[in-house]
This record gives C-alpha cells, sequence and structure tokens, in this order.
C-alpha cells in the first residue's frame, strides 16, 4: 500500500523531468511534425497566429483594452493591478471564415496528434498509471480503514530526526485521488488548450512536477517532508503562472504569488519547527500521538505559525491577494493548481493536524475569523467582477473560507468533504471556463453571451458546475456545503463544537455561511446567465471547443454531480433539514435577485445594480492598494535607501579611495615644485635633524 | 687670549661679517665685492694658522680669478645694478624661502658650533711658523700628493672643455619634430 | 690657539653660505655662496692640519685642491648660468621649474610630462 502510494507520487516526478528533458526528442522519435511549422503562440495578445492578417490588428487592440480596462482606470500604474487578462489566450476574432485560425486546427487535431505528440505522452500516461494507484489505494483504504505507515529512511541531523516516510489514511488516500483525478484532466485538456505554445513541453513537466509535490504533501508522514512538498509546490506555481512571461503583467504575477505564500510559509516554517521541537519528533504520527503532553503555549504557538502558511497557500485573507492575479496563469494551470489541488493544501494540512487545532483556543478563533472574512469579502468581490476567471478566482477564495469555517466548527470531516466536492467542480468550472475562453476569444464576461446553444457540452457541464458551487440539489455541492453549515448551526446553536471555540466566533461563523451561500448564489447566476444566456455582446465563431477539452470537462462533470451521495454513508455528511433550509432559501434569494436585475436587460451587467459599491467590490476592497501602500512603498523605500547606501557608502567608499589616493598624490606632488632651493632647504634640514639625532642619541 | 686668538678672531668676525652681507645685500655688485673681504680675511686667518701658500693661493685665485668670474657673470646676465628694490614675491634677489633658509641655516649654525665646540673643546693648536711654507708644500705636493694633482690637471682641462662647449652658440638645440636620426 | 676659534668660524661661515644657497634667487648669487661654504671646509682643514700637525700636509694640500676644483666648477658653472640667461633671459633659480610634477586636475591620467620621452621612444621603435 506504501509502495502503491509512494510509486503513484514518484510517477508525476519522473514525468517532470522526463518531459523537461526528453519532450521534444520523444516527439520527434515518434515522427511528429517540427514545431516550427506552427504558428507562433499565445501570450503577446498581439495574436501573430499566421492566419489572422487584417484580424490581428483589431485583436491586439481588443487585447490592449482588455489589459487595459479592468487594470488602470485612475488608479496607481501598478501592474499588479491589471486583470491581466489578455495573456490566456492567443486571440481568434471573428469576422469572416478565414479567420478559423490554426488554433482551432491545432485543438482539434490534438486529439488525433496525441499518439506522436512527446511531451503529452510523457505527461499523460504517468499520470493516468498513479490515478489507477492512488484509486487502488484508496479502495483499499476504504475497505480497510487504519492508518498505514511506512519509512524509507531515517535522516539523523544530530537533534530531531527526519523520517522520510509516507503516511497513508482516509483522509490522504480521498485527497490524493481527486488531486490525480484533476490532474489527470488537466493535462489532457492541455494538450488541445495549449496546442500551439512552443513550450508545452516544459509546462507540461511542470505540471507533473506539481503533481507530484501535492502528492508528497498529501502522503507525506513527516512534517518536514511536507513542507518540501509544499515549497515545491510554491515553486512549480510560480512557472506555471508566468508561463507566458512575455507579458510583463504575468511574471509580475507569478512573484506577486510566489512572494506572498512565501511570506506565509516562514510562519509555517517555524510553526513546524515549534510543532517538531515540542513534541520531539517531526513524523505526523508522532506528533499527534504526543500532543496531550504538549504545554498549551506551545500547542498554541504552533498552530498560529500553522495558520499563516494555511492562509498564503489557501489564500485567505489577509494573504489572498495573489490569486486573482495569478489567473494571469494558462487555465488549465488555474484549474489544477488554485481549485483543487494546492489551495487546498492548507485546508488539509489543518485536517491533518486536527487534533493539535482543536486543542487550541486562539487558533481555532484566529481561523474562524479570517475565514469570516475571506468568505464574506471575496464572494462580495466575485460579484463585481469583470473577467470570468477572476470571478472563479474569489469564489475559490470563498469556498476555501468555508471549508476553513468547518474546520474552525469541528467539523474537519466536513470540510475534506467539501474539499473533495470542490476539487471536482471548480476544477470544472475552469476547465470549462477554458472552453468558454478558447471559444469567444475573451475572458471578459462582457464579451459572452448566448452560448447555450453554441456550446451545450460546455453549457450543462457548467451548468452542474455552478449549481454545485451555489449548493442546489442534487449535486454533491449541495450535500458537502450543508454538512459544513449544518455543523456551523450545531456549533452555534446546540454548541457542539470544540470546547476551545468561543460561542461568539461559532455564531458569526454561520451567520457569515448563509450570508455567503446567497452571495454565491448571486455572482454564480449572474456568470451563468451573462455566458449562456441573452445575445452574443461580441462577435465569435459559435461552435464547441475542440473534444480534447470537451471530453475532461464532461468527465469532471460526473464527481461533481455525484460525489455527494458517497458522503451519505457517515452521519455528520448527511443534510440536516434546517440547515439545508436555511441555505437554500438564502440561495434562491441570491440567484432570484439577480435573475431580476438581468432580466431587465439582458445584455447588460447584472452587477450594474451594485451602484457606486460596485467599484469597490471590483478592486477587492482596494486590498492591493493597501497593501501597496503599507508593503511595497516602504520596501521599496527601504531597497532604494539600501541601494543609495551601497552606492554613495560603500562604493563611494571604494571609488573614494581611488580619489583621495589621488588627492593624497597630488598633495605629495607639491613637493616636487621643481625648484631646486626647496629641494635643497628640506635635504639640508634633514640632514640637520639627522645630525642632532645623533648627537643626542650616541 | 693670546695674541693670535685675539688676531684670528677679529678675522673671523670680519670674514663672517662680509660673508653675512654677501647673503643679505640688495646690490648684487657689491655681494661680490664683500666676497672679495671675506675671502681676503679668510686669507688673513690662514696666515694666523700659518699657511702660508694656502692664504696666497687664496688671494690669487679666489680674489683674482673667481670674483672675477663673478663680476663677469653679473655682467653677462644683464644684472641689475645698483640698489633693487624688494618686491615681494618676483624679488629678483631673495626668493620666498628666505624663512625656511634662515630656520635651516640658524640650525645648521646650532647644531654644528654646538658639536663641534664640544668635540675639541680640549684641542689646542700649537703654532709653530714655516709648517705652511712653499718649500714644504710643494715638496708634499710633488712627492705624497703627486697623483691627485695630476688627475687634477686633467679635471681642469675638462672643465674648460666643457665651459667652451656649454658656450658656443652656433651648435643649435636639437629638431625634435623630424625623424631621430640623431646627428653628430 | 684654542682649535674652537677656526672650528667655529668655519662653522658659521658654512651657515650663511647654507643661508645664501637656499635664500638668494639669482644664480650668481647662489654661487657665490657656494664659494663661501667651500672656504669655510677649507678653513677646517688648514685648522686641523695645524692641529694635527700633519707631516704629510694632507689639510692644506686638499686645501689647494678644494681651491682648484672650486674655479673649475664656478667656471662650469658660469657656462650653465650663461647658458639659462640665453634661453630663458633670466636666471632666477627658482623659476627653471620644468621638473615640476604639474598637478593635474582629478580624472586626468598622466601629466604631460613624458610626451617627449613617449616620442622619443616611439622614433627609437621606429628606426629600430
Amino acid at each position: 500500500m506504501i509502495t502503491l502510494a509512494a510509486l503513484a507520487t514518484l510517477l508525476p516526478f519522473l514525468a517532470a523531468f522526463a518531459g523537461m528533458l526528453l519532450g521534444p526528442w520523444t516527439s520527434r522519435l515518434l515522427g511528429a511534425a517540427p514545431p516550427a511549422a506552427q504558428a507562433f503562440g499565445t501570450a503577446d495578445g498581439a495574436g501573430r497566429s499566421g492566419a489572422g492578417g487584417p484580424e490581428a490588428g483589431e485583436l491586439s487592440k481588443t487585447s490592449a483594452e482588455d489589459t487595459e480596462t479592468p487594470g488602470t482606470a485612475g488608479t496607481s500604474p501598478e501592474p499588479e493591478k491589471t486583470s491581466a487578462e489578455a495573456p490566456t489566450m492567443p486571440l481568434p476574432v471573428s469576422g469572416p471564415e478565414p479567420a478559423a485560425p490554426a488554433r482551432y486546427a491545432a485543438g482539434d487535431s490534438a486529439l488525433r496528434g496525441l499518439p506522436r505528440n512527446g511531451p503529452a505522452l510523457i505527461a499523460c500516461l504517468p499520470m493516468a498509471v498513479a490515478t489507477v494507484l492512488a484509486l487502488i489505494v484508496a479502495v483499499a483504504v476504504w475497505r480497510d480503514p487504519g492508518v498505514r505507515t511506512g519509512t524509507l529512511t531515517l535522516i539523523p541531523t544530530g537533534t530531531i530526526d527526519i523520517a522520510l516516510g509516507l503516511r497513508v489514511d482516509g483522509l490522504a488516500a480521498l485527497v490524493a485521488l481527486m488531486v490525480c483525478g484533476v490532474a489527470l484532466a488537466v493535462q489532457l485538456y492541455s494538450v488541445a488548450y495549449m496546442a500551439e505554445d512552443r513550450r508545452y513541453s516544459s509546462y507540461a513537466a511542470f505540471i507533473s512536477l506539481f503533481t507530484a509535490a501535492m502528492l508528497l504533501v498529501v502522503y507525506s508522514g513527516d512534517l518536514l517532508v511536507l513542507y518540501v512538498g509544499w515549497e515545491v509546490m510554491g515553486v512549480c506555481s510560480y512557472f506555471l503562472i508566468g508561463h507566458h512571461w512575455q507579458e510583463r503583467a504575468n511574471s509580475r504575477a507569478a512573484v506577486k504569488a510566489f512572494l506572498i505564500t512565501r511570506l506565509g510559509d516562514v510562519g509555517f516554517l517555524i510553526g513546524i519547527f515549534v510543532l517538531g521541537v515540542g513534541a520531539g519528533t517531526f513524523s505526523i504520527g508522532g506528533v499527534l500521538e504526543r500532543l496531550p503532553d504538549l504545554p498549551q503555549g506551545t500547542v498554541t504557538a504552533a498552530t498560529l505559525l500553522l495558520l499563516a502558511g494555511v492562509a498564503g497557500k489557501s489564500a485567505q485573507f489577509p494573504l489572498h491577494t495573489w490569486l486573482p492575479d495569478a489567473m494571469a496563469g494558462p487555465t488549465p494551470v488555474s484549474a489544477l493548481i488554485h481549485a483543487a489541488t494546492m489551495v487546498a493544501a492548507g485546508i488539509y494540512v489543518v485536517a491533518r493536524l486536527y487534533a493539535a487545532f482543536a486543542a487550541s483556543a486562539a487558533a481555532l478563533t484566529v481561523l474562524g475569523v479570517l475565514a469570516v472574512i475571506s468568505m464574506l469579502g471575496s464572494a462580495l468581490a466575485a460579484l463585481a467582477q469583470d473577467d470570468l476567471k477572476r470571478v472563479l478566482a474569489y469564489s475559490t477564495i470563498s469556498q476555501l473560507a468555508c471549508m476553513a469555517a468547518g474546520l474552525a466548527v469541528g467539523a474537519p470531516a466536513a470540510a475534506i468533504f467539501h474539499l473533495v466536492a470542490h476539487g471536482a467542480f471548480k476544477a470544472l468550472l475552469f476547465l470549462a471556463a477554458g472552453s468558454v475562453i478558447f471559444v469567444t476569444g475573451s475572458g471578459l464576461l462582457r464579451r459572452h453571451g448566448g452560448l447555450r446553444r453554441a456550446m451545450p457540452v460546455t453549457f450543462w457541464a457548467m451548468t452542474i458546475g455552478y449549481a454545485a458551487l451555489v449548493g442546489l440539489p442534487p449535486v454533491s455541492g449541495f450535500f458537502s456545503k450543508d454538512a459544513i453549515v449544518g455543523a456551523a448551526w450545531h456549533a452555534a446553536a446546540h454548541g457542539e463544537r470544540p470546547a476551545h471555540l468561543p460561542g461568539g466566533v461559532a455564531w458569526l461563523i454561520c451567520l457569515a455561511l448563509l450570508a455567503t451561500v446567497a452571495v454565491t448564489a448571486a455572482y454564480a447566476t449572474r456568470a451563468w446567465l451573462m455566458t449562456f444566456f441573452g445575445e452574443p455582446r461580441a462577435a465569435f465563431p459559435a461552435r464547441e471547443a475542440p473534444p480534447l477539452m470537451t471530453w475532461p470537462v464532461a468527465a469532471l462533470a460526473v464527481p461533481a454531480a455525484l460525489l455527494g451521495f458517497f458522503g451519505l454513508g457517515a452521519p455528520e455528511l448527511r443534510p440536516h433539514p434546517l440547515s439545508a433550509l436555511l441555505s437554500l432559501l438564502a440561495a434562491a434569494a441570491g440567484a432570484v435577485a439577480v435573475y431580476l436585475v438581468w432580466n431587465r436587460d439582458p445584455a447588460a451587467d447584472p452587477a450594474g445594480g451594485l451602484g457606486p459599491l460596485r467599484r469597490v467590490f471590483e478592486r477587492g476592497f482596494y486590498l492591493d492598494e493597501v497593501y501597496a501602500a503599507l508593503v511595497v512603498r516602504p520596501v521599496r523605500a527601504a531597497a532604494r535607501a539600501v541601494l543609495a547606501v551601497d552606492r554613495r557608502g560603500i562604493d563611494a567608499a571604494v571609488v573614494g579611495v581611488a580619489g583621495r589616493s589621488r588627492r593624497a598624490g597630488g598633495l605629495l606632488r607639491r613637493t616636487q615644485t621643481g625648484d631646486v632651493q626647496t629641494y635643497l632647504t628640506g635635504l639640508l634640514a634633514g640632514v640637520v635633524v639627522i645630525a642632532v639625532g645623533v648627537v643626542v642619541l650616541l | 687670549m693670546t695674541a693670535a686668538e685675539v688676531v684670528f678672531a677679529l678675522l673671523g668676525v670680519v670674514a663672517v661679517g662680509s660673508a653675512v652681507l654677501v647673503v643679505t645685500t640688495r646690490q648684487l655688485v657689491h655681494a661680490a665685492l664683500w666676497l672679495v673681504v671675506a675671502f681676503g680675511a679668510l686669507a688673513g686667518c690662514y696666515l694666523v694658522l700659518t699657511a702660508e701658500f694656502v692664504a696666497w693661493t687664496q688671494v690669487l685665485i679666489y680674489v683674482g680669478a673667481v670674483v672675477v668670474l663673478l663680476l663677469f657673470g653679473i655682467m653677462l646676465t644683464r644684472a641689475p645694478i645698483g640698489r633693487v628694490p624688494r618686491s615681494g614675491a618676483d624679488d629678483p634677489l631673495d626668493s620666498g624661502n628666505r624663512w625656511a633658509a634662515l630656520a635651516v641655516a640658524l640650525a645648521t649654525a646650532a647644531v654644528l658650533v654646538t658639536v663641534l665646540v664640544m668635540g675639541f673643546k680640549d684641542a689646542y693648536i700649537d703654532l709653530e711658523a714655516g709648517g705652511g711654507g712653499a718649500e714644504p708644500l710643494g715638496g708634499s705636493l710633488f712627492r705624497t700628493w703627486v697623483l691627485p694633482f695630476e688627475v687634477l690637471s686633467v679635471l681642469l682641462l675638462a672643465a674648460l672643455v666643457g665651459a667652451i662647449v656649454l658656450s658656443r652658440t652656433d651648435i643649435g638645440a636639437r629638431d625634435e619634430e623630424d625623424d631621430g636620426e640623431g646627428d653628430g | 690657539m684654542h682649535a674652537a676659534y677656526p672650528v667655529v668660524v668655519a662653522a658659521l661661515l658654512f651657515s650663511v653660505g647654507v643661508y645664501g644657497v637656499l635664500a638668494r634667487r639669482n644664480a650668481i648669487l647662489v654661487l657665490m655662496s657656494v664659494e663661501l661654504m667651500l672656504n669655510a671646509v677649507n678653513l677646517n682643514l688648514v685648522a686641523f692640519d695645524v692641529l694635527w700637525r700633519d707631516r704629510l700636509h694632507g689639510g692644506q694640500v686638499m686645501t689647494l685642491f678644494t681651491i682648484v676644483i672650486a674655479a673649475a666648477e664656478i667656471g662650469l658653472g658660469l657656462a650653465i648660468v650663461l647658458l639659462v640667461f640665453r634661453n630663458r633671459r633670466m636666471i632666477e633659480v627658482d623659476r627653471l621649474r620644468t621638473l615640476t610634477e604639474q598637478t593635474a586636475p582629478a580624472g586626468e591620467e598622466t601629466p604631460q610630462e613624458p610626451r617627449r620621452p613617449a616620442a622619443a621612444a616611439a622614433r627609437e621603435g621606429d628606426t629600430a
């Protein structure tokens, strides 16, 4: 079992390196056409695909507009603010058929060309095998529940040894299965989505590496091994978000993501150290065993520090600002990293070490408060976003906050259930959004519309996804979200909560969850209506996405719909009538409100009904600006100060040595007057002095 | 104090005094003439010290030749005749180095006088007439010191030739800009 | 006679000569001061010759030699002074400053002087 789990982790890792090193060679080996024949892809919205002659000009204008509008409009020119939409897609544009560009041809032929596509094979085949292995592990654990651990070797460090080992239990097996499934779907989807991308091979390799790292986090039996996987995920997400690094905004978004998560990771690492040193071991099993013996202070400190990392990786307030900007990466990347896996890692860690968190009132309170702020704030922000992917990004933050809230009120099972369900339906939503963007050529909601008939598969899949997001029965989201709301309600009203959580916080969480459900329904309805109903707001070819893209989307719709029923076996995962009713009412309220506003003018954006608040929500409550003023500007000023000290202090000292030497030389040069009399004067004076010295001393 | 010492002291005062005047006077020609007085006083000193031959050689060569040469030099370099008033930084006679020079000179004097007096405070010269006459000196010169004497004549020849070469006006400066073939 | 008399006189004469060499601007006056110094030396030589009653009369012979050399020297010295006067129309020793180091402004690499030797080196290279 452990071996299978280890193999499942190892396969994508090897695939990553193989893909990086051997990708194009494998393609040539298999007889693929040389990639130079394809048009240059993607990133610069200036659509340089050979087919798009006159359209290219209009194209660049469109994309330039798209980049400009959400971003600038009066605020400071920090490029982190731009919605970085343009880089996601090379943009075929409407008009006469000849513009049906090389992109479609490439996407459609991606499936046919798969056997010859070296990097794709190296990425997808090991991923498929790993998925099968994860499935076997999950089934084995399901039938024979219990914790299995296995250690490869012990690394002696002098004080506390690090055990290189895995720990497989129900939680790990389930999450690992979800990760593998989503990763496989994403890999297959990417073959078509990135068909024209020159750097597809490194992209696929990074996705494999990322998957391996996430599996390491999930299966890890030792806190430091977990941290290794954690960090590798951070690095891979940096590379993947910045895949189209030709656009400056993308690399800045990648750096922003990396730095903010890194900030959290510092706290995370220190928390690991505190916990490990306190417990005398880094292995997760050992820590959980010795937890009752640890002093309260240690536990509180450790868990609060771990929360820093959780907040960073799982994009909770205040370290959430990277997630909307991370949408600059290709859509499959968003689906994998920012919906299903990396952001879920934080929640997963809290669930893994839940006993520690439950023992600390401060940790639970902080987690609860952060969750409340995140879920409501990001839901409101999602309501006003213009870019479909940003809506989904804020939605992710909000749903993760719901999971965090579930953890705070003492329902880790509910939170993990929602995690898995969310992984499925959010990945589904992102991939489907990618299809929509592929077809319409733009990610902005105001350019979509009326796609219901043109893209049926995508339409139905996305409907299921939105339904899961809102929590409508009978799809999975209903069960999972209700599990959390039910737990919150019970915690608040009936006091069934961890002893350390204050009642007030539980009530706050409960009310916030209900409010969030309403707002979630509102923005989901808005996106759904604007994308699929009404008249097309811009001109684009009306057709379904290529098959290699629609099949994974359809495949993900299945678990999104049916996962809920798997949870019926556990009592806490069954729907509770009162909380279910309350949340359905809230959802209905939100959805109906938006529908009414939309119905008045289907061509307009329902968010216009927000009035002046729309701007505030859209800018994420101006949090980016606040951070820029509080953090970025002082750090930059400090950097400039250091630079000035270096240039004027240290460099000047070095250069000044030269200058001063020259000046000293100049001073000495004055003795060389050329006047013999002065020379002689000096000479004789010296002789006299020496003579005196000799006489006096000898 | 013996008579010799008195005379010597007087002559010494004259010599030093006229030397001081040589280096401080504002008239060039007077400097040369005070130099004559100094040389003459020194010749007297030599006489007191019973070195007659040297005394007369001193008068002959120094007063007779050297001072004349100096006067020729003064004439040929169009030196200002008569009293030259002080004119600050570009004074033709005294450089700005005066005060440093004064300090150095005073220091030198102090050191030398002190050291020498301390060193020779018990030495007494026994003056016997005749030790410095032409005969003993000539004998010594042409027996013991004949080699340096001959070398000295070669030196004089060299000085003569050098002075002539230096003052030839028909040999110009070497031409710098053209190719350096070098001339004879 | 006490040996101090000639010795002190010589020392004072020498010092006066030093002052003259260092303080006077006219080259001829410098030469005169040099003569004073030489005379001081001569006086010393004679005094010590008599003090020690040298049978070889080394001191006095040396004085003769010094006188001769002084004469030769002043001949050549005046020749040089005349040359200088011919070229520069003046014989103020402290204005003969071609050996001075140029105080170049900061940033200049080399002073102006080596141009001539460099040109000379170039020429030698050409002909070599």
